[in-house]
C-alpha cells in the first residue's frame, strides 16, 4: 500500500514568553505513517496534543525537530524544511485540513467559501460550483443561506460550510479536526458517509473524533499521542 | 558701425537697455534653446523697467537679438495700437534707435503678445513671444522637480490627462488657448496663451520662434521648419478655431476673429484680431458687410485698445 | 515510505523580487537592517510590527522609493531577468513604477491627483504608455470603477468629493489598471471603518487573485494580513524577526515580540 504521510523523529515544544518563557512539552519523537484509503484517529485526552499534531501536518504549527513528509504530486515534499510556497502549493493540491470553526471571510457567500479550493485549482467555476451545491444540499445547509456569507450562521451551520469546504476537492490527504463535533445526528451520520466514500477513493485520513460512535464507524487504527509524551510532561 | 556714425539712441543706456554681458548669456540661452527646440532653458534675467506681465521677457530676448538696422513690430493680442504694444515699441526706438513698422512683411523682429500675424512669415524674421507660464505641465504638477524629470524622459502621459478632462467634461477638447504642442516629436511645449487657430503656423515655419518667460527667466526656440504638431486623441482631432462669419471690416474668412460689442442692445460685429492684416486687405480694396463704415472702424480700434491687459 | 516517490524536487520556480541584505540607515538611526527574502509571481506578503519598526521604511525602498543604505533589491525584468532596480537608470526605473508597479499610498492624497477628475486619475497610467483613444480610455475607467465597485456615474467627479473609502478604491483601481506585476500597499486599510476595511479587503483579495498579482502589504491589522497574505514578515525596531506562512506565524509564533503581538488582540 501507498504511503502518504510519514512522520519521523517529531517534536514540538510551545515556549510561552509572554509568561516568562514557560516551555510546554507536547510530543517528542513521534513517528507515524498513514497509507492510501486509511483512517487513523488521534487519541488521548484533552491537552495531549492532537490538535497539536494535526496542525503540524498541515503546517499550521512549527516542530522544533523531525520531518514530516507528504505526497504532493508524485514527490516526497517534507514540510518542515518546505519553502512557505511550496507548502502554499502543498495545501492547495494534496492536502485539505478541516478545522474545529471556519474562518469567516467578510462578504463572501457560503457557495463561494466552499468552492473556492476547487476553483483554485483550476476546476472551471460552473463545476465548483455545482459540486458545492451537491455538498450543502447533502450536509442539509438550506439553499435561502448558500448566497450568504457565513458569518451569521449557527455555529453547526459554519461547522457543516467548513466540511463542505473540506470535501469539494479530492484532496489525496486529508485532516479533520473533530469535523462532527456540533452536529446532530443526522448530519453526523452524512459527515460519516463522506468520510467513508473518500477512504474508498483512496484518500489518506487523519481526524480527531470525539464521538465514538463515529471514530468506530471510520477509524481504521486509534493512534495514541500519549505514547510520544516527554516524561517532564 | 563706424565709431563717427552719431548714435540714433538715447545714450542715457547701452544700446537696446541692457548692458553687453547680460546680453551675450541671453544670446548663449537662445543659442541652445534652438539647438533643443521646445526645450526650456533657464536664463539668468535682469530686472527691467516693466512690470512682469507686460513683457519683461520677451522685451530681453528682443533686446539681445536686436541690431541697429532692424525693424520691429509689435503686437498685442494681434493689434499694433495697444498701450502694451505701443510703449514697447517706444522703448526700442528710444533705447536701440531702431525703425518700428505695423507692417508684418517689413519687420525683421516681430514681438507678440498672444499671436501669431495672419500674414505667412518668411526666412530671416523672428517672431519673439511674450510667455507668462512656460510649463505646460504645470497646473497638474506643481513640483518642477517633477516636470524637469518629465521633459528628460519624455513623459508626457500627464498632458493628455488634462485633455482628457476637457472631453470629458465639455465633450470635447475646449483648450482654445495655450494649447499644447510637441516640438520636433520631441520636447513638449506650451506656445504662450495663443489661440489654438494660430497653433498650425508654428508648424514649419520659415522664420525663427523665440519664446521668452521673464518671471520664469526661461527661454525656448522654434528654428525654421521644424515639426510642431498639436496635441490631441485618435478620437478628438486637433481642431482649430473657425467662425461662421467673416472680418465685417476686410471681409476676410481665413483669419482669427474677435467680436466686438457694438451698442447696449446686443449688437456686435466680428473683426480680424490683425489689425494690420485688416488694414492691409482694405488697402487692398477688400471689404466686409461695415467696412464702409468710419464708425465701427473708430469701434473696432477702441475695443482693442480697451483689452489690453 | 514507497520507493516510487523522490524526495523533494519541488519545481524551482522563477522569483519576481529578491531582497538581499537590504539596510537603510536615517544617519546614525536604524530603518531597516539587514532584510533579506524573496517574493514569488503572485505571492501576497505581509509586513507588520509596532510603529516605527520601519515597514514603511523597506517598503520605501523596496519600491525605489528611496535608496538604501546597503544590500540590493532585484527585479525579474521579464527579458533582462533580474536587475538590481538601483542600477536602472532613472527613466528605466520610473517606467517600471508606471507600468510593472503599482504603489497604492495610505493617504490617497499621496497616490491620487485630488483636481483630476476619477476617470482621468484611472485613465493616466495607459495615456502614459502611449494610449490615445479617448473612447477606449473611457472604456477602461468605467470598467474599472465597476471593478473596485465605485459608481460608475461618478466617473468625471473629482476624488476630493469621494469618501476615504472610495478614494482608496480609486487609488487601487488607478494602479492596476495597466495590470503590474507587483504592487506596493502601506496601510490600504488605515483610516478606515471597520465595515468599509472589510469591504475593501475582500476587493483586494479578489482582484490580487484574479489578476495574479504579487503585493506586499505593509500594515499594523492582523487581521488584515491574515486575510490577505500568504506570507507574513514581523518587524521590531528595524530587523525582521520572524517570517513564514501567515497562519504559521499567527498560529503559532516563536519570536516572543510575535507572541506579544499576536496575544494582544482578541481573535485574528
Ligand atoms: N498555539 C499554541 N500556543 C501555545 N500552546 C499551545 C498552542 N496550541 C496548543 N498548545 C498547548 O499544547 C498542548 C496540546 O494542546 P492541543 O490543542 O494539541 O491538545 P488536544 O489534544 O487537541 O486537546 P483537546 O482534546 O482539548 O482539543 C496544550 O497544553 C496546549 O495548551
Ligand atoms: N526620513 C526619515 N528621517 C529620519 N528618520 C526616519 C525617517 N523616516 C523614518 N524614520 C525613522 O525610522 C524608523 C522607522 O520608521 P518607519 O516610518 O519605517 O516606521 P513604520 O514601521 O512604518 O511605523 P508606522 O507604523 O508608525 O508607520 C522610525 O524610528 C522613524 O522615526
Ligand atoms: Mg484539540
Ligand atoms: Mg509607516
Ligand atoms: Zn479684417
Amino acid at each position: 500500500m501507498t504511503t502518504m504521510i510519514s512522520v519521523s523523529g517529531l517534536t514540538k515544544d510551545f515556549v510561552l514568553h509572554t509568561q516568562g518563557g514557560t516551555v510546554i512539552p507536547v510530543f517528542a519523537d513521534l513517528s507515524l505513517e498513514v497509507a492510501e484509503g486509511e483512517c487513523v484517529c488521534l487519541h488521548g485526552p484533552s491537552g495531549s496534543g492532537k490538535s497539536t499534531l494535526l496542525r503540524s501536518l498541515y503546517a499550521n504549527y512549527k516542530p522544533g525537530s523531525g520531518h514530516i513528509r507528504v505526497a504532493h504530486r508524485g514527490e516526497w515534499v517534507d514540510l518542515t524544511q518546505a519553502e512557505p510556497w511550496q507548502v502554499v502549493e502543498v495545501r492547495r493540491h494534496s492536502v485539505g485540513y478541516v478545522s474545529q470553526f471556519l474562518r469567516v471571510i467578510p462578504r463572501v457567500p457560503a457557495l463561494e467559501v466552499v468552492a473556492e479550493p476547487a476553483k483554485l485549482v483550476g476546476m472551471p467555476a460552473d463545476e465548483a460550483e455545482a459540486r458545492a451545491r451537491t455538498l450543502l444540499t447533502r450536509l442539509n445547509i438550506p439553499e435561502r443561506l448558500w448566497s450568504i456569507a457565513p458569518a451569521t450562521f449557527s455555529g453547526g451551520e459554519q461547522q457543516r460550510v467548513n466540511i463542505a469546504r473540506g470535501f469539494v476537492r479530492d484532496y489525496p490527504i486529508l485532516l479533520l479536526d473533530e469535523p462532527t463535533a456540533s452536529l446532530d445526528a443526522a448530519n453526523r451520520q452524512v459527515v460519516v458517509d463522506l468520510i467513508l466514500e473518500a477512504k474508498a477513493r483512496g484518500v489518506a485520513i487523519v481526524g480527531i473524533f470525539h464521538d465514538a460512535e463515529v471514530r468506530e464507524a471510520v477509524a481504521d487504527r486509534l493512534f495514541e499521542v500519549t505514547a510520544f509524551q516527554k516524561s517532564a510532561a | 558701425m563706424s565709431a563717427v556714425q552719431e548714435a540714433r539712441w538715447d545714450e542715457a543706456y547701452n544700446f537696446a537697455y541692457l548692458d553687453e554681458q547680460t546680453k551675450r548669456m541671453i544670446r548663449r540661452s537662445i543659442l541652445k534653446a534652438i539647438a533643443v527646440p521646445g526645450y526650456q532653458v533657464p536664463f539668468g534675467g535682469r530686472e527691467m523697467p516693466l512690470a512682469y506681465g507686460w513683457g519683461t521677457g520677451g522685451i530681453q530676448v528682443t533686446a539681445s537679438v536686436i541690431g541697429p538696422d532692424d525693424t520691429l513690430k509689435v503686437i498685442d493680442q494681434g493689434a499694433d495700437d495697444t498701450t502694451n504694444a505701443v510703449s514697447i515699441r517706444r522703448f526700442f526706438s528710444r533705447v536701440a534707435g531702431v525703425e518700428t513698422t505695423e507692417a508684418t512683411e517689413e519687420a525683421d523682429i516681430i514681438q507678440t503678445r498672444h499671436r501669431i500675424p495672419e500674414a505667412p512669415l518668411r526666412e530671416g524674421q523672428v517672431l519673439v513671444y511674450q510667455v507668462p507660464q512656460p510649463e505646460p505641465l504645470r497646473s497638474l504638477e506643481p513640483r518642477e522637480t517633477e516636470t524637469r524629470k518629465m521633459h528628460g524622459y519624455a513623459e508626457y502621459g500627464l498632458m493628455h490627462v488634462r485633455l482628457y478632462e476637457d472631453i470629458a467634461r465639455y465633450g470635447h477638447i475646449a483648450t482654445t488657448y495655450s494649447y499644447p504642442v510637441m516640438v520636433n516629436g520631441r520636447y513638449l511645449m506650451s506656445p504662450s496663451p495663443i489661440p489654438k487657430f494660430d497653433n498650425p503656423k508654428m508648424q514649419g515655419n520659415p522664420a525663427i520662434q523665440l519664446f521668452g518667460a521673464g518671471r520664469e527667466k526661461r527661454i525656448y526656440a522654434i528654428p525654421p521648419y521644424t515639426s510642431v504638431k498639436s496635441l490631441d486623441f485618435d478620437d478628438h482631432p486637433f481642431e482649430p478655431q473657425t467662425w461662421d462669419e467673416s472680418c465685417a471690416l476686410c471681409g476676410a474668412d481665413n483669419s482669427y476673429l474677435d467680436e466686438v460689442v457694438l451698442d447696449d442692445h446686443g449688437g456686435k460685429m466680428f473683426v480680424c484680431s490683425d489689425t494690420h492684416f485688416c488694414e492691409d486687405r482694405r488697402a487692398k480694396g477688400h471689404r466686409g458687410e461695415l467696412g464702409a463704415d468710419p464708425a465701427a472702424l473708430a469701434f473696432a480700434r477702441t475695443a482693442d485698445e480697451g483689452e489690453a491687459q | 515510505m514507497s520507493a516510487v516517490m523522490a524526495m523533494n524536487p519541488v519545481a524551482e520556480r522563477r522569483p519576481l523580487l529578491k531582497v538581499n541584505k537590504l539596510t537603510k540607515h536615517y544617519g546614525d538611526h536604524i530603518g531597516c537592517e539587514d532584510v533579506s527574502f524573496t517574493v514569488y509571481p503572485g505571492e501576497v506578503i505581509g509586513i507588520v510590527g509596532e510603529s516605527g519598526s520601519g515597514k514603511s521604511t523597506l517598503l520605501n525602498v523596496l519600491s525605489a522609493q528611496m535608496p538604501p543604505t546597503s544590500g540590493a533589491v532585484e527585479y525579474d525584468l521579464s527579458a533582462k531577468g533580474l536587475r538590481d532596480i538601483f542600477t536602472l537608470s532613472e527613466p528605466e526605473r520610473r517606467k517600471l513604477m508606471r507600468t510593472d508597479w503599482g504603489v497604492v499610498h495610505q493617504n490617497p492624497r499621496d497616490g491620487l491627483r485630488m483636481n483630476v477628475s476619477a476617470g482621468g486619475n484611472v485613465g493616466e497610467r495607459l495615456m502614459a504608455i502611449g494610449a490615445r483613444h479617448y473612447g477606449e480610455l473611457r472604456r477602461e475607467g468605467l470598467d474599472w470603477m465597476a471593478k473596485v465597485e465605485l459608481d460608475t456615474s461618478r466617473i468625471d467627479d473629482k476624488p476630493k468629493t469621494f469618501s476615504g473609502g472610495m478614494q482608496q478604491r480609486l487609488q487601487i483601481a488607478r494602479n492596476l489598471v495597466t495590470r503590474p506585476r507587483l504592487v506596493f500597499m502601506d496601510e490600504p486599510t488605515g483610516g478606515l471603518d471597520v465595515s468599509v476595511q472589510a469591504r475593501l479587503l475582500d476587493l483586494l483579495r479578489g482582484l490580487v487573485r484574479e489578476l495574479g498579482i504579487a503585493a506586499i502589504i505593509v500594515t499594523h491589522d492582523l487581521a488584515v494580513v491574515r486575510l490577505l497574505a500568504d506570507r507574513l514578515m514581523v518587524m521590531r525596531r528595524g530587523h525582521v524577526v520572524e517570517a513564514g506562512l501567515t497562519d504559521q506565524v499567527l498560529d503559532d509564533p516563536h519570536h516572543p515580540y510575535t507572541q506579544l503581538l499576536v496575544s494582544s488582540v482578541l481573535q485574528v
